[in-house]
């Protein structure tokens, strides 16, 4: 079936194919690294243990998956040679600074401190280790600004000119301030934080549901609600930005990812749809489900459009992008997720008040326990399925209106891109396998709750002979 | 700017190999632990391997990742033709190395740690292979049109002078990987890798030698290079400076020292670094790309070196503490 691609679609669907399985990772890599932050310097603080169990609990997780995250980071970095040839030689002035600063910046710190985060808690004294915690997570930060500077540049191009096939930098810091930065950034940010840590309270509501380490549970819990109770309302506000910012600079992607076909003029109030069926042959929907004078009120929290917003039709096909319906509902997934998990935390943060939140509630309530569960995997659909409308929503241009898809990709020998692609994607397969395997385990095992944090520790090794 | 047009692409270069040394240096070890530990005697003397990289195999492979970007910056032809001519290669040497990184923190959770101590071994054995035979490739030339474009077969790495590198490669890994582990061990583990050093070391020297007499006939540039006068000096000096490092590494060995081996190790990279630098340098896709021709635009380069080169000496800095901290023999809790 591959043998039938051409290999600029080949190359599309193994760099989709390696970003949705890489994007896997990052998430708990930079939400993740905050939480033990919090722990740590609470731990700092009060020298109860029961926070340095919590920091080496969490960080057993943290360990499996950031493996992972570096591994599967790799290939994403090698493909703009291997497969993207011309697009590195176009964009390369900039783009290629970018994944430098990455390396230097975020990359190296991450790695530089993770192992003093993880195996050091005896070998430095502890505000050392304390900030090696510190700086893991800034560079996990930092890392997401970057990737993010750098695909919003694809998205809203800006900072220089684009002559004989090549981008000329005028301006670097336009460049990487371009449009799209700040607003993609914090989504970015805010979507990992959030998905870490409806991670941690569904582990924890998991552990509560079975009577497991109430205590340390019940804390957990708590620490990612209060967190979660910031970070979701503030989440869909940070969408609606992004969504307005995309009305503004990519017409083509608003379009798609509201199925409108046909042009809405100014002043008019048109409806919002809900549901639909996009047919890209009769170029409309074959039903739809909508709310009368719903959309400017979404778009523009105003009654009537400022601007006319163009539909599909009015571009021909070459110039807007394909798969509407996966836009459609990849967007929507999103949305929907986005506001269910909003108000889970407004009937937590209800019971909790009303004095019912207990280690005991989440045995009385299972379908409480089950919805915080669920959750987890839903915060990690909804990030899919953002990246899917970003890039997906971006086409048939690489670099938006000015590099076509079809162009950026290396002229390569189909069978070479085939067998790449088939290794990715059983290797994959098997890695996230495996990877929720331990991951359960660890889980199962649950924290130890007799560790006792180092005392005295010290700046100089205990080296014990080892045969 | 005529100046800075010559200039900024020469320093982006020793960057660039700066980078390339750090990284065979550090994963070259790393790389070689991994490979021996598949002769581990058993499982309690490979975790201690194992734990002698745990601090470091990220930051270790890093280096590449940091090579890879300051590439695509600096030299963004070079980046396209390079990495699109080695397309095999560089997705196997991926493919090791994501192997070995996932064997690592799987093995650490399982009960049944033989697939995955396997895994380990192969993914380095793996990676270190690809990575000779990308070597190989590139010294021997990449056939490229006026524009710099690749113009070869896709099995163009497919020959035996690529092979005979890689193989030496994998010998040369091994031969740092087992003076590392003299440092990190003690007692009959240590006194075991004192033997594979001794071995290693002949064999990479063999495989060496090898590679210098048949290099010549390979590829005419390095012919050209070999008996140019101007580069005289340096193929007087070099393997004179290298008999005298391999010297003092059998010796330090014999004498059972535990930091010399390591240190003459290093060093002998370190010149052989230096030869193949001299060997190809001002082509950056050899035979006939040079960096002046590969580089991306001065503005850029100079960009890139206000924020990557003032964080040269804090990488170095924070990475270098990260080893005195895990200073001393391995200890496993
Ligand atoms: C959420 C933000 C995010 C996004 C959208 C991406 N990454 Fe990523 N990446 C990270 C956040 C991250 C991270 C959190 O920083 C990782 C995960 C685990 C880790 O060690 O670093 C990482 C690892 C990682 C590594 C290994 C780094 C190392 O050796 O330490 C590489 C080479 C890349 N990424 C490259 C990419 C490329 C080229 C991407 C886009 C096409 C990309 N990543 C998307
Ligand atoms: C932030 C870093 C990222 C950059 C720089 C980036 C860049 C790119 C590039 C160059 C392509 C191939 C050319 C193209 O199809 O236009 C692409 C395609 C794609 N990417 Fe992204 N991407 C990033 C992150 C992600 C993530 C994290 C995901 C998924 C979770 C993702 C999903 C996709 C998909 C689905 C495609 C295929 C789209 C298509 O060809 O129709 N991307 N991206
Ligand atoms: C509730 C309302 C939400 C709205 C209106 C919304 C809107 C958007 C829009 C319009 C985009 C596309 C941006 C572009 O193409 O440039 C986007 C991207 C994205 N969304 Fe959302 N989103 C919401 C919730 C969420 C949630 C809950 C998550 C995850 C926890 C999430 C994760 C992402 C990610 C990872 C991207 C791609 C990267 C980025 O643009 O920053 N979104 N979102």
């Amino acid at each position: 079936m591959l043998a039938t691609f051409d290999v600029v679609t080949l190359s599309r669907l193994q760099f989709a194919l390696t970003a949705i399985f890489h994007m896997l990772w990052p998430v708990l890599s930079t939400g993740l690294a905050i939480f033990l932050v919090v722990l740590e310097a609470i731990w700092l603080r009060t020298s109860n243990p029961l926070y340095y169990r919590q920091a080496r609990f969490w960080a057993k997780l943290y360990v499996l998956n950031f493996g992972i995250g570096v591994a599967s980071g790799l290939p994403m970095e090698f493909q703009f040679g291997t497969n993207w040839a011309p697009l590195s030689e176009f964009a390369g002035d900039f783009f290629g600074s970018v994944l430098g600063f990455e390396g230097a910046m975020a990359f190296m710190l991450e790695a530089g401190f993770l192992g003093i985060m993880l195996f050091g808690w005896q070998k430095v004294p502890p505000v050392i280790h304390f900030l090696s915690t510190v700086m893991v997570a800034f560079g996990a930060n930092l890392s997401v600004f970057w990737i993010l500077s750098a695909n919003s540049w694809l998205q809203t191009p800006a900072g220089g000119t684009f002559s004989d096939g090549h981008f000329h930098v005028q301006n670097y810091f336009a460049a990487i301030n371009n449009p799209f930065m700040v607003k993609s950034v914090v989504h970015m940010a805010l979507a990992t934080v959030e998905t870490s840590m409806l991670v941690v309270a569904a582990i924890s509501a998991w552990s509560l549901l079975r009577h497991k380490a109430p205590e340390f549970f019940l804390f957990s819990f708590k620490l990612a609600l209060v967190i979660l109770l910031a970070v979701a309302p503030l989440q869909i506000l940070a969408g609606h930005e992004s969504a307005v910012q995309v009305a503004e600079h990519q017409p083509t992607k608003l379009a798609a990812i509201e199925a409108l076909w046909d042009d809405q003029a100014a002043g008019t109030s048109p409806a919002w749809t809900v549901l639909a069926a996009p047919d890209e042959a009769s170029g409309s929907n074959r039903w739809s489900l909508q709310v009368p004078r719903a959309f400017s009120w979404i778009l523009e929290t105003r009654p009537r459009l400022s601007q006319t917003v163009r539909g599909l039709n009015s571009w021909s096909a070459d110039q807007r992008p394909h798969m509407v319906g996966l836009l459609f509902y990849a967007f929507r997934v999103m949305v929907a997720i986005g506001l269910a998990a909003a108000a889970l935390m407004a009937l937590s943060l209800l019971l909790w008040w009303r004095g019912g939140l207990s280690a005991e509630s989440f045995a009385r309530w299972p379908w409480f326990s089950w919805a915080w569960i669920l959750s987890a995997p839903a915060g990690y659909l909804a990030i899919e399925s953002g990246w899917v409308v970003r890039c997906v929503g971006r086409q048939p241009w690489t670099v938006y209106g000015q590099l076509r898809t079809a162009d950026a990709a290396s002229v390569l020998p189909v069978g070479e891109v085939i067998t790449s692609l088939s290794i990715f994607a059983v290797l994959y397969t098997v890695l996230l396998i495996f990877a929720l395997y331990f991951g359960s385990r660890i889980i199962a095992k649950g924290p130890n709750l007799s560790l006792e944090p180092p005392n005295g520790a010290s700046a100089h090794p205990v080296s014990t002979p080892s045969t | 700017m005529e100046f800075l047009e010559l200039f900024m692409p020469t320093v982006w270069f020793v960057i660039l190999a700066l980078f390339l040394l750090l990284y065979v240096i550090l994963d070259g070890f790393d790389l070689g632990v991994g490979i021996l530990s598949l002769s581990s005697p058993g499982e309690e003397q490979r975790t201690i391997l194992m734990t002698s990289l745990g601090n470091v195999w990220d930051a270790n492979e890093t280096w590449l990742v940091l090579m890879g970007g300051a590439l695509f910056g600096a030299f963004p032809l070079a980046y396209g033709t390079i990495l699109k001519a080695l397309y095999g290669p560089i997705y196997l040497m991926i493919l090791g190395l994501i192997l070995r990184a996932v064997a690592f923190e799987f093995r650490e959770n399982a009960v049944n740690k033989r697939p995955w101590n396997l895994m380990f071994g192969i993914g380095s054995v793996v990676a270190a292979a690809s990575q000779g035979i990308c070597l190989g490739t590139v010294l021997s030339g990449i056939p490229t049109d006026a524009a710099g474009h690749f113009t070869g077969s896709v099995w163009i790495w497919v020959n035996p002078s690529s092979l005979l590198v890689a193989l030496t490669l994998i010998q040369g890994y091994v031969l740092i990987g087992s003076t590392y582990l003299i440092i990190k061990t003690s007692g009959e583990l240590q006194r075991l890798h004192v033997r594979t050093a001794r071995l290693a070391a002949a064999t990479t020297l063999g495989g060496a030698l090898l590679i210098t007499f048949t290099a010549p006939f390979a590829s005419d540039v390095l012919r050209q290079r070999l008996f140019d006068p101007a580069f005289l000096p340096f193929f007087v000096v070099l393997p004179l400076l290298g008999i005298a490092l391999i010297v003092q590494l059998f010796r330090s060995l014999a004498l059972q020292q535990e930091v010399w081996p390591f240190v003459y190790t290093v060093l002998l990279f370190i010149l052989s670094f230096a030869g193949l630098g001299v060997m190809v340098f001002p082509a950056v896709i050899p035979p006939s790309v040079t960096i002046f021709q590969a580089s991306s635009s001065v503005s850029s380069m100079v960009f890139m070196l206000t924020f990557i080169g003032v964080l040269i000496p804090i990488m170095l800095f924070y990475n270098i503490y990260n080893y005195i901290a895990f200073r001393g023999k391995v200890s496993v809790e």
